[in-house]
């Protein structure tokens, strides 16, 4: 049996330095040269300047944005290390409310935001997403239906007609990949890109 | 409940199922050691690992031998991963700074990734740098899948062969199913990935200023290169602290179906090299229809739980399910279907927080880690769960009509049944004792984030999940702290080698055993029969087992939610 050690040695240093180098670098070179934009993370560039990436959601509180879903990302609390602050859309401290079916604080959190988006767009039904967390804190989507429930408190801040408001929001829907993979939904960076450059002209 | 889901789901389970025959012929031959069409390629650097570790190729092990070199990679798995994660503040590929992990998160992490756990007690983006993702993480996720096959493997080779010492080379599996299994699948995978929108650099964490003004920070590194082997090995650790429901590692609905095909790919064809090399796929096939009945009925109760919502959710006018803790580009239907998949397989990627599922949404997939994760299960180790099962199965049956049972031709004898009650017993003793003394201690109890029944529920799902070697958790518990880190290890320690050591000891006591022939009294092992036989038993032990702690956890809570009580 002791004549096993030199294999469990050897063959662990060998097989890590072709998984755990050799692999994960020549990806890293081969996406590099392939795929550069996905590669290093979709990031969207506004002269000059990285503003965001395309995969990830990012807070938008202003009436004059459309809003993406609750996020219950926290940082660490600058005065105390030991505990966290709220800190909506850290992307780099990715996570869900992890609040069960019978929370208190789910159930109070949720009936907060139905009450505050009954207030802003009676007409409506209060989309389900535009009042639960997302399992990352990051999602970079929301439904149609949340897009749209928010038109009317957008083009009353921007001056615009609900019409075009409307418009921006419907050439931005994306449907269901290969028509069978996932749900229909809304970049929110996207639309609210689009909408400063509508705004702008 | 929709149309369109439903597709979704028949659309994985059919990919599932044509993928059973072509990969299961192909890992066959990798494991008999025959040419294959990467032989070209691969082969020179297999010959190449053997030169140089000392390992000749013909040399077969007796059983104790092969557990020994299995348990010596352990260790040496351990000790560097232990180091790499004390000492990567002065290492290389640091762009983020990361410190030293503390030392008993350091060794829950280890002991998490050298078992197939990948428990996250650590939160990726804000505890570890790029050369621990790559030479700790990928390399034990590489290792532990293989190591779980190679086990699988050793246990098959003891139902195939007739009165031989010896079950196979440790080392060779382990390199043969690194090279010629995981390694090509990874490398065109995560090309895909890429293309998909997974990122794939080694640079600092980006600093954006967003449309409104506000600074981002947004975490990168070597995503895609990890996710394959996270997946593909039923391993599940996250690059990042959310984990599969993370736009950068899960940025498409696609991604995530290209995700769940790979958790499931390896396990559901090792049936198929189990059918070949004991003479008879229609056995393997049995297996799959055991695996397949169990898979469905727990997809069903948890797409229609979730999709029903909560009465919290109800009563306050909303409609259309549970979305806490989902992302909209998956819906409900593909995080109901991962949950399923990653618990029934051991992998522990979660796409959607498991922790916000409605009650029994939630429990599908607790029950599943609980039932010993033998629904295709980790790459090999659901193999050789379900054909511990099987064994007592057959015995079972045996009794029952009063004959000396046996399977695929071997007789099923006293050291065999024993070999497999020890090895499903020790599961329940970990995940229901520790739940127990955690219950009573007041600082565990102040980890858990929710409170009444759904507390409780966190705690024992963390040491299913941990004994299991699943991973996945119900996050809301603070489990990095010194009492959890340790006795989380303690029971993924105990959880994977009081598997595998009995699993191997059933192997070698298979080997020796002489082939018979099947005769009018042997019982059918590829019909419909068996199969039920099978789910019986499976559904009756693990009922017996931890139906009193399902029921003070989630039929509880889920009792309390129809009433609308919160806590």
């Amino acid at each position: 049996m002791l004549k096993e050690i030199r294999p469990a040695i050897i063959l662990t240093i060998a097989l890590s330095i072709i998984t755990g180098l050799a692999y994960p670098l020549a990806m890293t070179g081969i996406a590099g040269t392939f795929f550069p934009s996905q590669a290093g993370g979709s990031l969207i560039e506004k002269d000059g300047k990285v503003i965001g990436s395309a995969l990830i959601g990012q807070e938008f509180t202003g009436d004059q944005y459309f809003h993406g879903r609750p996020s219950a990302t926290s940082a660490p609390d600058p005065s105390d290390s030991t505990k966290t602050v709220s800190a909506p859309y850290n992307a780099a401290n990715s996570s869900g409310s992890n609040l069960g079916p019978t929370s208190k604080a789910l159930n109070d959190r949720i009936k907060e935001d139905v009450e505050k988006l009954k207030a802003e767009n009676p007409s409506a039904p209060i989309p389900l997403d535009l009042v639960t967390a997302s399992g990352s804190g990051l999602d970079p989507h929301i439904s149609p239906e949340a897009a749209l429930f928010q038109v009317p408190r957008v083009a009353k801040a921007r001056k615009m007609s609900e019409d075009s408001v409307r418009k921006l929001v419907t050439d931005r829907i994306e449907g269901r990949q290969a028509g069978i993979f996932g749900e229909p939904r809304v970049n929110v960076l996207a639309l609210n890109m689009a909408l400063d450059q509508a705004s702008a002209n | 409940m929709t149309a369109i889901g439903w597709i979704q789901i028949l659309l994985f389970c059919a990919i599932i199922i044509a993928l059973v025959k072509p990969l299961g012929a192909y890992m066959t031959k990798v494991f008999n050691g025959e040419r294959t069409f990467l032989w070209p390629i691969l082969r020179p650097f297999e010959v190449g690992l053997y030169w140089i570790s000392g390992i000749d190729e013909k040399r077969e092990q007796h059983w104790l031998v092969y557990a020994v070199s299995m348990l010596l990679l352990q260790v040496v798995g351990f000790l560097a991963l232990y180091a790499l994660l004390r000492l990567q503040a002065g290492l290389p590929f640091n762009p983020a700074e990361q410190s030293a992990v503390a030392p008993d998160l350091a060794f829950n992490t280890a002991v998490s990734f050298v078992t197939n756990t990948n428990w996250q007690s650590y939160g990726g983006e804000t505890t570890v740098s790029y050369l621990t993702q790559m030479l700790g993480l990928t390399v034990q996720n590489f290792l532990s899948a293989a190591t779980g096959v190679a086990i699988a493997m050793a246990l098959i080779r003891g139902f195939a062969r007739s009165s031989m010492r010896t079950v196979g080379n440790f080392w060779v599996d382990l390199t043969r199913c690194t090279l010629y299994v995981l390694l090509p699948i990874c490398v065109v995978g995560t090309v895909v990935l890429v293309w998909l929108g997974v990122p794939q650099n080694l640079s600092a964490y980006t600093e954006a200023t967003t449309l409104e003004g506000a600074k981002q920070i947004i975490a990168q590194g070597p995503v895609a290169s990890q996710m394959m082997i996270k997946h593909l090995g039923t391993n599940g650790g996250g690059f990042f602290n959310a984990n599969a429901a993370h736009p950068f590692e899960n940025p498409t609905a696609i991604t995530n179906f290209i995700h769940m095909i790979s958790i499931f790919a390896i396990g559901a064809a090792l049936t198929n090299v189990f059918g070949r090399m004991v003479g008879n796929q229609r056995q393997g096939w049995a297996i799959f229809a055991v695996m397949g009945v169990l898979f469905l009925v727990g997809v069903v109760v948890t797409y229609w739980a979730e999709a029903s919502g909560t009465t919290g959710l109800h009563a306050l006018g909303l409609t259309g399910g549970n979305m806490e803790g989902k992302e909209v580009r998956f819906g409900i239907v593909a995080s109901a279907l991962f949950a399923v998949i990653t618990t029934a397989a051991s992998c522990g990627a979660v796409n959607a927080m498991h922790d916000s599922f409605t009650a029994l949404g939630g429990m599908i997939p607790l029950i599943n880690i609980q039932l010993g994760e033998l629904i295709i299960g980790g790459v090999g180790a659901g193999l050789y769960g379900m054909l511990l099962f099987v064994v007592l199965s057959i015995f079972v049956a045996g009794l029952m009509v009063g004959r000396t049972p046996e399977y695929v031709g071997k007789k099923i004898e006293a050291r065999e049944v024993k070999m497999a009650m020890l090895a499903i017993l020790i599961l329940p003793l970990m995940y229901l004792g520790w739940t127990a003394v955690a219950v009573v201690m007041p600082s565990a109890v102040a980890s858990m984030a929710n409170a009444g029944p759904h507390g409780f529920s966190e705690v024992l799902y963390a040491f299913t999940s941990a004994t299991g070697n699943n991973g996945s958790a119900f996050g809301g518990l603070s489990a990095n702290t010194m009492f959890y880190n340790l006795t989380l290890a303690c029971s993924m320690l105990v959880g994977r080698f009081f598997m595998i050591v009995p699993a191997m000891a059933l192997a070698g006591a298979l080997a020796q055993k002489k082939s018979i022939p099947p005769s009018a009294g042997t019982l059918p092992t590829t019909g419909g029969l068996f199969v039920g036989l099978v789910v019986g038993v499976i559904v009756i032990v693990g009922g017996l087992t931890f139906f009193p702690a399902l029921a003070l956890g989630p039929i509880v809570e889920h009792l309390a939610m129809t009433a609308n009580t919160l806590f």
